[in-house]
């Protein structure tokens, strides 16, 4: 077996996630594409390779020799650091999620697993409310009206909505007791019980979550600070060439990134129904070691945590095929008046549960 | 005033709470498009799949020949007459003796142009003709060009093949009998 020390196989996990992350997104676009288009009774692009699957490719083309265009009284530095702190900011919260259980190679044990820190959760907060500062940036550095509306909607949405959602979050705190959110995994799923994910006994926090999560990455129906409509393109009007590509690339890392977090928290993670008897299985009936039977489990906890993960990245993009966009003032009445509320009485509801001692 | 009955007088009723919830509403708007999601779909891949055409549509123009592979048409000019678009101009001639085998006719046309930018597609010039020589064929159309004279079809262009087997490929063609048969159909 290869040697390597415990930084070398972390490193490489790293590398691993920062590839698909970054792949994954760019199949989102042509996801979203082909989706938009069944939804629509169309087929959507299918010129480009099998089925259109060069599509990506041929706009990363597109994209890239396209005319890089500076506004007239553009602040030059700040216009492009705008995107690259977008992109910056979604690539950073994969780092924390957990894509897998432990793997064993001899004395080699490692964490499928960017880094694993006991604050996890705190991290991605905080990472992702960073993320608001390239779209600010950006759009204040365009020297246009309308991106400066969009970047300023963009700051008050996601301020407004990382209230709501850090609350409906501190509720599966105070189940885990826990920040991070290896543990807070292995906690939906301990051997010999039920698999008791949380989404089983924080149905309404996680419902505040969703909504909260598409705020979060500006996504329909809360597309307000790219409102086609109103502000032409919103803070990325002024943006042209990889530029743009990197905005919009960094909202499917973005939604790639929230869709991990949510099945992480809600939805078991890399656990899957039967894991532990399947592992028994493997190493009572066919004589398989723990290691290798373990390692077996882990990699098919990681390909269960991608297909909920696919299936959340698909339910946003079904959910920007169905549902329009909100206007401004009911966007800010759901997030103060209903979603706070709601976020707190789900807070005392757990409390209350937990005290009584139902979960 | 009142024009029908159909006139329907709206309440405006304060929302019920599921109303108010939004949430059964956005349901109801998921499974209306995961309901399209599996539907078949309307695209037709155009170079690919082409959209099938009516038996009887008036597509591009042929000259057709007889049995023996020879031009039916005479340059009697009829079609040029009834043609309401006047996309049709013929020069006539006279057929040379060891021509029998190419022009069924001693008359013939030396030269026989349709300006497929001034055609209508109408059918007249096929109502008109006596020889049954032109036809519009049912399967295909005159196809978009970059340049105005590329839409004067010559006899090049026009005059279907000699060889028999590709005379009729689809059997779509019809003979004066059968074009007869067809509009009595339709009527």
């Amino acid at each position: 077996m290869l040697e390597l020390p415990a930084l070398g196989w972390q490193s490489i996990v790293i590398f691993v996630v920062f590839a698909l992350s970054l792949l994954i997104a760019t199949y989102c676009t042509y996801a979203e594409r082909v989706i938009a288009a069944f939804l629509q009774d169309r087929v959507g692009p299918d010129r480009a390779g099998p089925y259109g699957l060069l599509q990506p490719l041929a706009d990363a083309v597109k994209m890239f020799t396209k005319e890089e265009f500076f506004p007239g009284g553009a602040n030059k530095v700040l216009f492009v650091v705008g995107p690259c702190l977008a992109m910056i900011t979604a690539l950073m919260s994969s780092a924390v999620i957990p894509f897998g259980n432990t793997m064993s190679f001899g004395n080699n044990a490692f964490f499928l697993q960017g880094i694993e820190v006991n604050i996890g959760m705190l991290w991605i907060f905080g990472v992702v409310s960073l993320g608001v500062y390239g779209v600010m940036i950006g759009g204040w550095a365009s020297n246009n009206k309308f991106s400066l509306l969009g970047a300023i909607r963009a700051a008050s949405q996601n301020i407004s909505y990382e209230l709501a959602m850090g609350m409906s979050l501190i509720a599966v705190l105070m189940i885990s007791g826990t920040l991070s959110l290896r543990e807070i995994t292995l906690q939906q799923s301990v051997a010999g019980e039920w698999h008791a994910w949380n989404i089983v006994k924080q149905p309404l926090g996680f419902i505040i979550f969703l909504v909260c999560a598409f705020a979060e990455t500006n996504r329909t129906p809360f597309d307000l600070p790219e409102c086609e409509t109103e502000l032409v393109g919103g803070y990325h009007t002024e943006y042209s060439s990889m530029k743009l590509g990197l905005y919009l690339f960094s909202e499917y890392v973005n939604i790639f990134v929230v869709s991990a977090v949510m099945s992480v928290l809600y939805f078991g993670g890399f656990n899957f129904p039967f894991q532990y008897e399947l592992r028994d299985w493997f190493i009572n009936s066919q004589g398989w070691e723990l290691n290798s039977a373990q390692n077996l489990i882990t990699l098919l906890g990681t390909v269960g945590l991608f297909l909920k993960i696919f299936a959340f990245i698909f339910f946003f993009m079904w959910i920007r095929w169905t549902l329009p966009r909100f206007r401004y003032d009911q966007l800010m009445r759901l997030g103060w008046t209903i979603l706070i509320p709601l976020a707190v009485f789900n807070i005392v509801l757990t409390g209350a549960l937990i005290l009584f001692g139902v979960i | 005033m009142q024009l029908t009955n159909r006139a329907k007088v709206l309440e405006k009723k304060p929302m019920t709470l599921a109303e108010r919830a939004y949430l059964p509403a956005i349901f109801q708007g998921l499974s209306i498009t995961m309901r399209h999601f599996f539907m078949k779909k309307a695209t037709v891949r155009y170079p690919e799949e082409v959209r099938p055409f009516s038996a009887f549509f008036r597509g591009l123009h042929v000259l057709k020949r007889d049995e023996q592979g020879r031009e039916r048409c005479t340059a009697c000019g009829l079609c040029a007459v009834s043609c309401p678009a006047e996309a049709i101009t013929m020069v006539a001639g006279e057929r040379k003796k060891g021509e029998e085998g190419l022009y069924r006719e001693e008359k013939y046309a030396i030269s026989y142009e349709i300006n497929m930018l001034r055609c209508i597609f109408c059918g007249l010039c096929e109502e008109a003709c006596p020889k049954a020589a032109i036809y519009l064929q049912a399967d295909k159309m005159a196809p978009p060009r970059y340049e105005r004279d590329e839409f004067i079809y010559g006899k090049d262009r026009l005059v279907e093949p000699v060889s028999p087997d590709e005379r009729s490929v689809r059997g779509i063609q019809l003979t004066p009998d059968q074009a007869a048969t067809l509009r009595e159909r339709i009527v």
